[in-house]
């Protein structure tokens, strides 16, 4: 016991004896409390050497320059976060119809249907988006010597919501999977045909319960959307990340692309709660 | 409202769920599938539902051929084990699910699952959500839906077993009553024999895919087909090698014809009734160990014999109340 009082309470462990540490030989509550003061400790230690050496003024003049953010009101919610929010729904929208079809067909009886999805959703988890979007926006228009009708919509809607698609399918197919076998049985025992059971109890039920993922997807659509960027739009159609690149060369000034970057955040942050909202309903549901 | 099962095969890959299984549901009868889990009864009331498509043979109802006949178009109520609620609906909506697919007039339908509703003593809990009810009274409801179309028949897929016992209880003996009240023709699957026994009026007892014995609960326990029969309807006990219910098993103080002695080992209440534990003297069991053997008796024989460890009686099968099966497995 005298051995005990000199080394703390809970000494006898094998590991304790080879005390290794200085902390190691101190009771489990103050050495919890010492850890936890070295971390603030380094906490400061960086903070006062990021603000001491960081050369401020030019920080504020180059990044955040309220004179150069100014001209960019309001063209930049009007046009620029306005069309953002435009292709990101039109390639959401598309994506979702589309991406529903699919995980019908990854869920039918039809073999090659199967195969067929299996084929459309593999493809385009695996190419990357900017490769697509090279491909409707130049590849197609070289090879054809035409653009594609209703450019660069088109281009934009089919580059953005035929990738998501493929994920939105899985996303969706996991959903239809989640609802009870029962379900369905019950509606047909009931007398319903098994299509019309589908989409009247099973992709309603489907998508109640895949709401927050479909939600995560349409915050990683929103940011995919800066790709557009590089497809040459028009002064009307221009997006964020299309605007903020432009007015960077425009004022020679980083201004536009915090800017952009903070619109941004004006759609995700939002929807991001969103999605912890609906997560923590549905984990007090279940 | 008859079901003719003719020589139904059904199998899952290796799994074979149904052998060659033959069954007669007479019209309005109240019919119990009984067996272990995995005996094939499951499968086959779903392939009866249509829900399931048999590999060859042929299912009937009601004289039609219904083979190729979709689920909706059976004319079967299902109530799964599960409840299958539609958590969406309200109890009175889930009730009217039936009705409002087959677009009967509205003041029909409110009329109808009003009837229901109370029926199944639920009028009160018309408003609320499947969420906010008891597994009693989800399982009531089930009910309630699928008795809501008239179905030619209902089918229940273990309809009891996720409920806690006591539920349980008042449910099948309010099934039973139900049965009386609407007649319908009724197959339910169950794998408890006591539940079986209480609420059938036919037995159809199933295991590894195969029909063991068809009958009513009396045929049953007192003249199964073979030992597997015999043993999943009631308790047994071996002696001399054969079975023997245990309360089929005589008690003498003295040696009398075709009587071995046996030796005492325990007494155990059961309520009103005893059980004895005993030892046949001088034989071996089955594992080289004593030749173990137990007997059901009235309190009042365990005093009139004054049944205790250690104690000598001489027992044999009760000639009049012999219950043995058919053919010995």
């Amino acid at each position: 016991m005298a051995l005990s009082q000199d080394r703390g309470p809970d000494v006898g462990g094998p590991l304790r004896r080879r005390s290794w540490s200085p902390l190691a030989s101190m009771p489990r509550t103050r050495r919890t409390r010492v850890v936890r003061g070295i971390q603030y400790a380094v906490f400061v230690v960086l903070l006062v050497a990021v603000v001491l050496t960081v050369d401020w003024p030019t920080i504020r003049e180059g990044y955040f320059n309220l004179d150069k953010a100014r001209p960019l009101f309001p063209e930049v919610l009007t046009t620029a976060l306005k069309n953002t929010l435009i292709y990101t729904a039109m390639g959401f929208a598309f994506g979702l119809v589309l991406g529903l079809v699919l995980a019908l067909m990854r869920l039918s009886q039809v073999a090659p249907y199967r195969w067929l999805a299996n084929i459309y959703i593999e493809f385009f988890r695996g190419i990357p988006l900017l490769l697509w979007l090279f491909f409707l926006g130049y590849g197609v228009p070289t090879a054809t010597g035409r653009q594609l009708p209703f450019s660069p919509y088109s281009a934009i809607v089919l580059g953005l919501g035929m990738p998501a698609a493929a994920y939105l399918a899985e996303t969706i197919r996991a959903g239809i999977q989640a609802v009870p076998k029962g379900q369905l049985e019950a509606a047909r025992s009931l007398g319903m045909s098994q299509p019309r059971a589908m989409v009247s109890i099973v992709i309603p039920q489907a998508f109640r319960i895949i709401i927050p993922p479909l939600t995560n997807e349409l915050i990683v659509l929103t940011k995919d959307s800066s790709l557009v960027a590089i497809l040459g739009v028009t002064v009307g159609t221009k997006e964020l990340t299309k605007f903020g690149r432009d007015e960077l060369n425009t004022l020679v000034n980083a201004t536009p692309l915090v800017v952009a970057g903070l619109c941004y955040l004006l759609i995700t942050i939002p929807l991001s709660l969103l999605v912890r909202r609906l997560e923590a309903r549905n984990a007090r549901a279940r | 409202m008859s079901i003719k099962v003719n020589r139904v095969n059904k199998t899952f890959g290796e799994f074979v769920a149904l052998d060659d299984v033959t069954v007669d549901i007479p019209a309005g009868s109240l019919t119990a599938l009984l067996g272990p889990s995995g005996g094939g009864k499951s499968t086959l009331l779903r392939v009866i539902a249509g829900l399931e498509k048999p590999d060859s043979g042929l299912v009937e109802i009601e004289g039609r051929e219904a083979n190729h006949l979709p689920v909706q178009e059976r004319g079967v109520g299902f109530v799964f084990q599960h409840y299958a609620a539609f958590k969406h609906l309200t109890v009175a909506r889930n009730v009217a699910f039936g009705l409002e697919i087959r677009k009967r007039p509205k003041a029909e339908i409110k009329k109808r699952v009003a009837e229901l509703l109370e029926l199944v003593h639920l009028e009160n809990f018309a408003h609320r959500y499947p969420s906010q009810l008891s597994g009693g009274q989800r399982q009531r409801m089930a009910l309630a839906r699928a008795l809501a179309v008239e179905p030619a028949v209902l089918l229940l897929d273990e309809p009891f077993g996720a409920l806690d016992a006591q539920v349980r209880k008042e449910l099948r003996i309010w099934l039973r009553k139900l049965h009386e009240e609407v007649h319908v023709t009724t197959v339910f699957v169950t794998h408890d024999q006591e539940e079986a026994m209480e609420v059938a009026d036919s037995i159809v007892v199933m295991a590894n895919g195969k029909v063991e014995q068809i009958g009513s609960p009396d045929d049953l326990y007192d003249k199964p087909a073979n030992d597997f029969v015999m043993s999943f309807l009631g308790p047994v006990t071996k002696l001399g090698g054969q079975l023997v219910r245990p309360h089929d098993l005589e008690l003498f103080t003295v040696p009398e014809q075709d009587t071995v002695a046996a030796t005492v080992e325990r007494v155990t209440r059961l309520g009103f009734e005893v059980r004895v534990d005993l030892n046949v003297n001088g034989r071996a069991g089955p594992e080289g160990g004593p030749d173990e053997v137990w007997a059901q008796v009235t309190r009042g024989t365990a005093e009139q014999f004054a049944l205790e460890p250690g104690k000598t009686v001489h027992i044999r099968r009760a000639p009049d109340r012999l219950v043995q099966p058919a053919r010995s497995a």
